[in-house]
């Protein structure tokens, strides 16, 4: 059946505990309680546009507090999203090179949207 | 990648037909079979067992049919009694043990009877759990202290602490929690699975054990404790009714209150 001669308890202790985890599990629901708030302020305000022209559009995101909520809701989203598919990469990914080749790509992804979602803002909110 | 189809040679076929000749009050039970003998594919086979001259519950059924309709059919049984847990299979589409399961609670028609899921098979009903015994050994399944046992007494625990230790103490260990799971199912290499955390819970909640921390920093991983997605196959299954569930959510309690937030 098995070939492998280790002790059973050798093969279940594994390389051991990885002491780390616990930052992951509060980041999720940190980051998940964070966007409760978010999305519903999002969605009042894209709601109170749904007749509103481009310029007003443009002039509402521009206001300060629009602006940082909506980068809020960027940075926050991706990094949710981010920690979210870890998990299921981890739970269903068994091919450890593409189990790390898709962890570190969803990363690069998510890092790069954040920034052009953030930059598509900030050049709104300052005009350029 | 996990797995969604079975392998060939592990695609169930139609088995052998055992009709129960001159019985009234009758009812059909679909097994798995597979042997490592011959070869073969495994396969149901379905035995008609006369409920007039058969015990209650679904072992008594099993026991009729390996004594005097088809010997070669293999399970695990002992106490007939729920406090052993040998006889823990998939009965009606769940996880329970075949002792304490009447017949009469397992819904209209066929009984459909299959071995503990995604478990290597040794034959039949007979699941190797080498892995889980080995998982339960690797969190140290014993008080650990660093002060000497008292001389002339036991170590002393006052009621409200013996209490918290109700709800976990029950656990047989017959793994129809964790091969209920389906994060063991995938994972279970690594994942420790709903019934040995509930016990390694059982000893971190234990007010007369003092590794406390070590057994914390044990289970701190991402894969031997934070697999729990919280799905609840393991209170749904549980035969004992416990709660796995809450025990792993209390692990994951502990381990946040120890760090700042």
């Amino acid at each position: 059946m098995n070939k492998d001669l280790r002790n059973p308890l050798a093969r279940a202790r594994g390389l051991g505990s990885a002491k780390e985890g616990v930052s992951h599990w509060m980041l999720q629901r940190v980051t998940a309680l964070g966007l409760i708030f978010l999305t519903l302020w999002f969605v009042v305000t894209v709601v109170s546009l749904a007749h509103a022209d481009f310029d007003t559009a443009r002039a509402t995101l521009a206001k300060p507090w629009n602006a940082v909520l909506l980068i809020a809701l960027i940075i926050t989203m991706f990094r949710h999203a981010v920690l979210g598919l870890q998990v299921v990469i981890e739970d269903y990914v068994h091919t450890r090179w593409l189990e790390v080749a898709s962890l570190v790509v969803i990363k690069f992804i998510a890092v790069l949207a954040t920034l052009t979602g953030v930059l598509a803002v900030l050049r709104v909110a300052l005009g350029s | 990648m996990a797995e969604f189809t079975l392998p060939k040679n592990s695609k169930i076929q139609a088995g052998k037909h055992f009709p129960a000749k001159g019985a009234k009050n009758v009812r059909t039970f679909k097994v798995y079979r597979w042997t490592p003998d011959d070869g073969q594919n495994p396969r149901t086979d379905t035995y008609e067992v006369d409920l007039d001259a058969c015990g209650p519950m679904v072992l008594d059924a099993l026991l009729k049919i390996k004594n005097e309709i088809d010997s070669t059919l293999s399970l695990r049984r002992s106490c007939r009694e729920g406090i052993c847990g040998s006889c823990a299979m998939n009965i009606d589409g769940t996880n329970t043990l075949a002792c304490t399961k009447a017949i009469e609670d397992c819904g209209g028609g066929t009984v459909n009877i299959y071995p503990l899921p995604h478990m290597p098979v040794v034959k039949d009903l007979v699941p190797d759990l080498t892995h889980f015994y080995a998982q339960f050994a690797s969190i140290k399944p014993w008080m650990r202290t660093q002060s000497p046992a008292p001389a002339d007494k036991e170590r002393l625990q006052s009621p409200e602490d013996r209490k918290k230790l109700d709800g976990l103490y029950e656990c047989i260990l017959c793994a129809c929690c964790s091969t209920s799971c389906p994060s063991y199912w995938w994972n279970g290499d690594r994942y420790l699975g709903p019934a040995i955390l509930l016990q390694a819970y059982r000893w971190i909640v234990d007010s007369r054990d003092e590794d406390t921390g070590a057994r914390l920093d044990d289970l701190e991983d991402p894969f031997k404790l934070y697999r729990c997605h919280t799905i609840m196959n393991c209170a749904r299954t549980c035969p004992k009714g416990l709660n796995p569930a809450k025990a792993i959510a209390e692990i994951k309690k502990l381990i946040v209150q120890r760090r700042s937030a």
